[in-house]
């Protein structure tokens, strides 16, 4: 998708949320990316890289954590993840209801001490 | 080491705009529609096809998105329906500040049906609200009945599918049962509506569907 806009979104959110002052570093930013978002992780590592040099994000790492696709059928009751990234349960083949997988979430980010 | 807790969106700034482009439209007793597809499967004929039939039982505004050139707005606004062209200059799909500055050419009280016409793209649009009441996912037939596996995101974020060029089953290897039922798969609650642009099938029973969903008030009657 648009990995470069998303890591431009990422670090506006990031830098919204630090502390007032000039001095406050970020070690770590923490994100959540569900398997059906449409990002590629590696991609969004690599963008995330190139825009923070002088920002007050610079030398911050992204850390993501990937989301898998789970779901619940409703037609037989089966909860747990979902193979090839359909939305189909694996026991009884019907539609399930995603409970996971669509995230594109800013969780965290820790300060550099 | 300190954690600042955060748990925001990242599209969050795109959300709030759709939100608020959502609310004035509502405002205005609109029905606003985000059509999206692959590029090529007929939404911009279908929409003259609408238009056509439509324009004169109902005040239509339209919005057209495109990568380049402001030929389909010229198309539309052959049916004297008001019709501005966003041209995105290499973007692959609408935003929902792109959407806000185009209502701002519109007299939304002149209108009660807004259609927006996105970017040919079945991928990247699923995720931009823009602040509609629904998409619409067209799918032709000459692009394999498995569409909606390969593109599960677009089919369930719709609730219409308008299957268009019927008129080339003949000669397509497509089955029509099997790509209804491979969308309704995926989305359940799809309302399908088969047609050609071309020959006019279809055309009569989707746009008598989208006229009745239509507020029959808004300021614009």
């Amino acid at each position: 998708m648009h990995e470069l806009s998303i890591a431009q979104s990422i670090l506006d959110i990031a830098e919204r949320h630090l502390p007032p002052g000039d001095n406050t570093r970020v070690a770590v930013v923490r994100v959540r990316v569900g398997q059906l978002s449409g990002v590629v992780p590696e991609s969004l590592e690599f963008c995330f890289s190139a825009i923070v040099p002088g920002t007050r994000l610079e030398g911050a790492s992204l850390v993501i954590e990937r989301v898998p696709l789970t779901g619940s059928c409703p037609s037989c009751g089966h909860t747990g993840p979902l193979p090839d990234s359909l939305p189909f349960c694996p026991v009884c083949g019907e539609a399930v209801t995603v409970l996971s997988g669509n995230e594109l979430h800013v969780a965290e980010m820790e300060l550099q001490e | 080491m300190s954690v600042i807790t955060i748990e925001r969106k990242v599209l969050e700034k795109n959300d709030e705009i759709a939100s608020a482009n959502r609310e004035l439209l509502h405002a205005h007793g609109l029905l606003t529609v985000n059509m999206v597809s692959s590029p090529g499967a007929g939404k911009t004929t279908i929409l003259e096809r609408t238009l056509e039939r439509i324009a004169d039982r109902v005040p239509v505004g339209v919005i057209e998105g495109d990568v380049q050139t402001d030929l389909d707005a010229q198309r539309v606004a052959r049916y004297r329906v008001p019709a501005i062209q966003i041209v995105t200059r290499g973007g692959c799909h609408l935003e929902a500040a792109l959407v806000r500055d185009a209502l701002r050419n519109l007299d939304l009280g002149a209108i009660r049906l807004l259609i927006i016409e996105n970017v040919g793209n079945l991928v990247c649009p699923s995720n931009y609200d823009l602040g509609e009441d629904f998409k619409i996912v067209v799918a032709s037939t000459a692009e394999g009945d498995d569409k909606p596996l390969k593109y599960p995101a677009m089919f369930r974020n719709a609730s219409v599918l308008l299957v268009n060029k019927v008129d080339l089953l003949p000669y397509l290897d497509c089955s029509i049962d099997r790509l209804t039922s491979n969308a309704l798969k995926i989305n359940p609650s799809l309302q399908v509506f088969k047609m050609s642009a071309r020959t006019g099938e279809g055309l009569d029973a989707w746009c008598d569907w989208l006229v009745a969903q239509t507020p029959h008030t808004g300021t614009g009657t």
